[in-house]
């Protein structure tokens, strides 16, 4: 039902502001509050809505790094790849990861909407490295097998829950 | 009135409309080095490249201010000069540098200018990342390693076509030209027009060579046939060094025996053909008052530019095939049947002023009983490249004539190629046809000129006939949407997506000279004053194959062979808007048009009915909402799809209703 609501809410927001091209950065902002990213189809939608070619949708979509494009996860990962952690092999982890959860280049957020992960230059915990930051809690200190152990744990405590 | 005057490079210019500085510098005969600058589009000025000193102003970009009284200007001093140059380097040092093997060849204005100002080396590193290259499309080829970021293509595509299928996306270092989402160009609602092949000036977009292949075609034992259209003999010298306009028709045809072609037959008999089938459509449909305005179906730009975003108005094309397609048709069938050819063992490979013309001829609509009506299109750029790759000296070439039957055709055929022509020959067809007199004249000059949008009212057989001609796919929106709010009425609306129809289409020679359209125009017009015949109906062969082939026009033969019908597209391949929770097990699809007119009259209501019926009944797990764009109905709104069934002037519990049924 959260996306009836979400649906609903784009068209209450098309409809606060006119439909107008103008507007278009304020609505892709009230829009990306409600989904927590611009989908394809959603930028396609506003863009037939206010009468304008998705492909300028997408162009000040992508201009503004605020916009997310990609789905994020419930558990957002960001692996930092600054010098430090770089030196101390972070890369490796961030491949055991992407491998652990079958992500690509292009796909950082699982199917099951469970996790993203991302790099980012430098956590400022640098005495900790190699680390990464799981939703806003740092873990230092890692090996790709301590690494895809946190992820594990999740895991498992997300299919408990859902039982 | 005084004449206000300027001096640039010690020279007295006088000026009094012109948009900006740079056209006046221009009229000094100054060839001022422009990358972003585009006379018919708005003024980006981003390129830099138009650097002029103005006295007390300093470095100006002269694309950007506008002429004043006694203004002083320098061209050429050595800091614009430096400046110029850096320029070239920077753009030079993010691009990849592989020149002599770019099919852009000369015509890249980045190469003319480095080689111009005397570029020996660049002085920054490059810097270029590697982007893959997009020919996914069957018209144009996207290089994104080539592009300088000009912006000429995204502002034709919206501006002058309203399509919009390209745009700037991302920033700095990664800023690219790209269709919505980094798709590929034919996954997105691109019509295929060339505009932005014309305007680009390095070999970012290219029309989609298929030199290859023809070449391949020509060596093997098939009996391979030439045809092509009227824009192409007006342009093809321009290659060679001739005046846009001047008229090489016998010399083209000679190149083409030359390369191998076993039959050379002219896309005009085609259009001949065209303008029977379509002229009595039209008098038919006129006479009856239905379907009117009858729209002009033989541009393919247009044709997916109505299909994607005037679905409702698709009945009110012709049903016509183009003209190519109709001399692919009437030829392999001739081939077949009086040849005794084997239709695999044939191949129509048309020459065409047309990006749009590939894909055309790829369109499943246009493949018959004997394969394809046409197998390849080169454009005029292609043929000049194969002549080239051929060592054929196109200037001392002697003349020859087109193959019988199908290379015979009247001016009202060569005018095709003139925004305004299709209309000036159905006028030369139907004007005889309805009074029953055959006159002298054959000229009907309210028809023809360089505006995009023209209008004229014509008394045929004391009746006002109202006719529109449009080129340019942004006065073909412009003209429907007054046609759909009922503030304009026409009987028969000709549409070219490109400026000033075929002479001008994205694969015809790169010129930016001056008047080069006008020039090509008139050398059209020239061409019908030249022939001996100038109405359809005079064309005795024309005559001949409705004896022996196709009946009488708009006969069940002739429907088969030479008419077809066009189904709304979609714009963007994209998913719909998924409402529920998608999951296998959902089976019935329902999916609910959010278009403005439907939203208006009430498909959020709708919906919230339909998604509190499903709560309540517990069949939410049996059914797919999608949220979508029909384009289809919209006067029969609101339109709502239930599995296969759309559902028109909807409601809430006809809605249910058929959910109901359909479980
Ligand atoms: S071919 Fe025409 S529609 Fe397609 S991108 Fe170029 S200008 Fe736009
Ligand atoms: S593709 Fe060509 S016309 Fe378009 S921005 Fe790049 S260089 Fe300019
Ligand atoms: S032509 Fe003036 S800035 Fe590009």
């Amino acid at each position: 039902m959260e996306k009836i609501r979400n649906f609903e809410q784009v068209c209450n927001i098309l409809a606060r502001y006119e439909r107008n091209p103008n507007s278009l950065i304020s609505i892709l902002q009230a829009v990306q509050a409600e989904y927590r990213y611009l989908s394809e189809e959603v930028m396609t939608f506003v863009a037939s809505s206010l009468g304008i070619s998705p492909a300028k949708v997408f162009g000040v979509a992508t201009f503004y790094s605020h916009f997310t494009l990609q789905p994020k996860g419930k558990y957002e990962i960001k692996i930092c790849d600054g010098t430090a952690c770089h030196v101390k092999k972070s890369i490796d982890i961030l491949d055991a990861l992407k491998q652990h959860l079958h992500l690509t280049d292009k796909e950082h957020t699982t199917k099951d909407m469970l996790f993203t992960v991302e790099t980012v230059s430098c956590l400022g915990t640098c005495g900790l490295a190699p680390a990464i930051v799981i939703n806003e809690e740092v873990h230092g200190l890692l090996t790709p097998e301590t690494a895809v152990q946190l992820v594990k744990d999740i895991q498992k405590s997300e299919a408990l829950a859902n039982e | 009135m005084n004449k206000a005057k300027i001096t640039i490079d010690n020279q007295q210019i006088s000026f009094s409309d012109e948009r900006n500085l740079l056209e006046v510098i221009r009229k000094a005969k100054i060839e001022l080095p422009t990358f972003c600058y585009h006379s018919e589009m708005s003024i980006y000025g981003a390129c830099r490249l138009c650097m002029v000193e103005v006295e007390g102003w300093g470095l100006q970009p002269a694309c950007s201010i506008k002429p004043a009284q006694d203004m002083v200007v320098k061209t050429n001093t050595s800091e614009v000069r430096a400046m110029r140059k850096m320029i070239v380097e920077l753009l030079l040092a993010s691009h990849e540098v592989n020149c002599p093997s770019c099919e852009k060849g000369p015509d890249c204005q980045l190469q003319k200018l480095a080689q111009r100002l005397g570029v020996k080396k660049v002085r920054f590193e490059n810097s270029y990342q590697d982007r893959p290259v997009d020919d996914s499309s069957p018209a144009i080829i996207r290089d994104p390693n080539k592009c300088v970021l000009c912006g000429d293509c995204v502002r034709v595509c919206s501006e002058i076509q309203h399509v919009g299928a390209i745009d700037f996306a991302y920033r700095g270092a990664n800023a690219t030209v790209m269709p919505c989402f980094d798709k590929n160009l034919d996954q997105v609602e691109c019509v295929y027009c060339g505009q932005c092949v014309r305007v680009c000036p390095t070999g970012a977009l290219l029309p989609k060579s298929e030199i290859g292949v023809v070449w391949q075609e020509l060596h093997s034992n098939k009996t391979v046939i030439a045809q092509m259209a009227p824009a192409v003999r007006i342009a093809l010298g321009e290659n060679f060094g001739l005046e846009p306009g001047t008229i090489t028709t016998g010399k083209i045809v000679r190149a083409l025996r030359r390369m191998g072609f076993d039959y050379v037959y002219d896309t005009p008999f085609g259009a001949d053909l065209t303008i029977v089938e379509e002229a009595n459509e039209f008098i038919g449909r006129w006479q009856q008052q239905e379907k009117l305005p009858m729209f002009t179906s033989c541009c393919p730009g247009w044709v997916k530019f109505a299909e994607q975003y005037y679905p409702e108005y698709l009945p009110h094309l012709s049903s016509c095939k183009s003209p190519q397609q109709m001399v692919g048709a009437v030829s392999k069938n001739d081939l077949v049947k009086n040849h005794k050819l084997a239709p695999e063992d044939i191949v129509m490979v048309s020459i065409m002023p047309c990006t749009a013309k590939k894909f055309e001829a790829k369109r499943p609509e246009f493949s018959g009983a004997y394969g394809k009506d046409v197998d390849h299109v080169i454009t005029t750029q292609e043929l000049a490249t194969m002549i080239k790759e051929m060592g054929l000296d196109f200037n001392s070439l002697e003349q020859d004539s087109f193959d019988l039957p199908f290379g015979f055709k009247t001016g009202g055929g060569v005018i095709f190629g003139n925004s305004g022509g299709v209309t000036e020959a159905v006028l030369r067809y139907t004007s005889e046809k309805l009074t029953g007199m055959k006159t002298d004249s054959y000229i009907f000059n309210a028809v023809r000129g360089e505006e995009g949008l023209r209008e004229a009212v014509l008394t045929i057989d004391n009746r006002p006939l109202k006719l529109a001609v449009v080129s340019g796919l942004g006065k073909a929106q412009e003209l429907i949407e007054k046609v759909k709010a009922g503030e304009k009425y026409y009987d028969f609306v000709e549409v070219m997506a490109c400026p000033g129809g075929c002479i001008n289409g994205g694969g015809q020679p790169i010129n930016h000279g001056l008047h080069t359209k006008q020039k090509r125009t008139s050398g059209l017009y020239d061409n019908d004053r030249m022939l001996q015949l100038h109405k359809p109906q005079d064309n005795p062969y024309i005559s001949e194959i409705y004896e022996t082939v196709l009946q009488k026009p708009g006969s069940t033969v002739a429907h088969e062979m030479l008419h077809t019908h066009y189904h709304p597209r979609k714009r963007i391949q994209t998913d719909d808007v998924s409402i529920t929770e998608t999951s296998p097990e959902n089976k019935l699809v329902i999916s609910i048009c959010f278009g403005t007119s439907c939203f208006l009259k009430g498909s959020q209501n709708i919906l919230h009915s339909i998604t509190q019926y499903l709560k309540m009944t517990g069949k939410e797990k049996y059914i797919d909402i999608k949220a979508t764009f029909c384009y289809e109905k919209c006067e029969q709104g609101p339109v709502i799809k239930v599995g296969d069934q759309i559902l028109t002037q909807c409601t809430a519990e006809k809605a249910i209703e058929v959910i109901e049924n359909s479980l």
